[in-house]
């Protein structure tokens, strides 16, 4: 991608897309994203309004509206590895966000939800602006192992280990009760991703990541390169995606158009940054009709 | 893009043995951290009632801060990092807000993972610590006063602390005595104490009261 003279604030892998479709448009799924992400903080940090509890708690375990309990599936899971028996409502919320997950795609909690994104995606952003380019290489299959540790350690500890460090719930839980000495942990995280390693925390080392992604590799809402046959080959959404290894089977395959690595954040960047709209938001059902298409196809 | 050789079987053994040791040493270090935080925060914090023992606290406790919302009186804090409690657990500091021992003991029944017993009878049975007279010399009943201001506020009265007449170098003294089948380290004697730093404070239960069986290291020759 050619750079553009001058001091922009967007992101350059945005710029075509902006040329094409305007500045909105071309950032409609980030603000929605980003909307989200600071609306769930701040319905929990502001709470009570007024007197009336919207919702209380944090991440790992809430109420909403006094009326539905929600529990991170994940640290449920380290829970019952650390010799807690699951009861009452941990166990049914842990369950309903499981659910919620299936549906909207397991790592939309990544990029719709965790404030830890927003850390790393600035840290990026500032990487990309400075030309940062030292990148230090790690397997992206680190974060399944160390999502093995963390249960490992919850066993052998008999306590919720991870839980002692997890800068993700560190962040959430810093935001809505008080964060104290936490920033460190965080501004860690950040200069991991800014002056270590491109995406090192979110893309390569966060065991919640890799414990969504899990759940992604089956979940409904999936990205689809609908119409590739339009792609210009300007390299915008591989630029912008957080891991890009997820589009190129959708993209530039023959089979499915649909991403199904449960790497993918349904972010929606791509979406956004395309100048001719290769993209959209689909559901997995659309790989039977592609069966059934393909079915037709050798049967005529 | 190119197609990748597939790894030979060496290539994947390798690789697995590799990431497996990573993942072991990573859960060995965290486990030791853990074993390390307990050790060291378990004694200062005091627990919200109905806290399971403080191993089994830790392993069904997620650190949602459902209690710390429950609490009326804003007691209950989830630590934050390198406080005294280990990371995003719920605790309170007595000398600054006590538990006030709402009847119905509305912290317990919020927790819903069980880390707090939502099922206690009530708060008289609530084991969050004990207070203990640690201040000998500076309590003001023992220099011949008579503050009693721990017994005045504690709200089981007269019976988690009493004033006992006692005659100490000759002098008669009224000296406050915590009866631990009775406190259930609400902590407000601490709180009220009227001194710079408390001569009473609540303590974890083992710390404040030790006993249970011989020393196992035996008797010094």
């Amino acid at each position: 991608m050619k750079p553009r003279p001058g001091f922009r604030l967007t992101a350059e892998s945005r710029a075509l897309g902006i040329e094409a479709k305007g500045v909105l448009r071309a950032h409609k799924w980030w603000l929605l994203r980003r909307t989200t992400q600071v609306c769930v903080i701040l319905i929990f940090a502001l709470s009570p309004v007024g007197g009336y509890w919207i919702a209380r708690g944090d991440f790992a375990s809430s109420r909403i509206l006094g009326l539905v309990s929600f529990s991170d599936p994940y640290i449920f899971l380290q829970t019952l590895a650390a010799g807690a028996a699951p009861v009452g409502a941990a166990l049914t919320g842990a369950l309903l966000v499981g659910l919620l997950y299936l549906v909207v795609g397991g790592r939309a909690y990544c990029s719709w939800v965790c404030p830890v994104n927003v850390v790393t995606d600035a840290a990026h952003w500032l990487r990309e602006k400075l030309g940062v380019t030292r990148d230090r290489k790690l397997d992206r299959r680190t974060r399944l192992w160390i999502l093995l540790a963390t249960f490992l350690a919850a066993f052998g500890s008999s306590a919720v280990a991870w839980e002692f460090v997890n800068p993700v719930s560190l962040l959430q839980r810093g935001l809505i009760f008080g964060m104290g000495l936490g920033w460190a942990v965080i501004l860690a995280v950040f200069l991991l991703d800014f002056a270590i390693t491109r995406r090192g925390w979110c893309g390569h080392l966060c065991p919640v990541g890799a414990f969504y992604g899990l759940i992604g590799k089956v979940s409904l809402t999936r990205v689809s390169a609908a119409r590739r046959e339009d792609c210009t080959n300007c390299g915008a959404c591989f630029n912008v995606c957080p891991e890009p290894h997820v589009i190129t089977p959708a993209l530039k395959g023959e089979g499915t158009r649909l991403v199904l690595s449960g790497d993918c954040v349904n972010c929606g960047g791509c979406i956004d940054v395309c100048p001719v709209d290769v993209f959209e938001m689909a559901s997995r059902a659309r790989l039977l009709n592609e069966r059934r298409d393909a079915a037709q196809l050798s049967g005529s | 893009m190119a197609v990748r050789p597939s790894p030979s079987r060496r290539d994947v053994l390798a690789d697995g043995v590799k990431a497996g040791g990573v993942a072991c040493v990573a859960a060995l270090a965290l486990a030791a951290h853990v074993e390390e935080a307990q050790q060291a925060k378990a004694a200062s914090a005091i627990r919200p009632p109905g806290a399971l023992k403080e191993p089994e606290f830790l392993a069904a406790c997620v650190r949602c801060g459902l209690c710390v919302n429950a609490c009326p009186y804003d007691t209950l804090r989830l630590a934050e990092w390198a406080e005294d409690a280990p990371l995003g657990t719920p605790y309170f500091i007595a000398r600054e807000i006590p538990c006030h021992m709402c009847p119905d003991v509305p912290c317990a029944k919020a927790c819903p993972t069980g880390a707090l017993d939502r099922n206690i009878a009530g708060i008289r049975q609530a084991d969050m610590g004990v207070a203990v007279l640690v201040g000998h010399e500076t309590c003001l009943n023992y220099k011949g006063m008579t503050c009693s201001i721990c017994h005045r506020v504690c709200p089981i009265r007269n019976e988690a602390i009493t004033l006992e007449a006692q005659v100490i170098r000759g002098r008669k003294m009224l000296i406050p005595v915590v009866h631990s089948d009775r406190c259930t380290g609400c902590g407000m004697c601490e709180k009220h104490c009227v001194i710079g730093h408390a001569a009473i404070r609540v303590l974890p239960r083992a710390l404040g009261l030790g006993g249970g069986g011989r020393n196992p290291a035996g008797r010094a020759s």
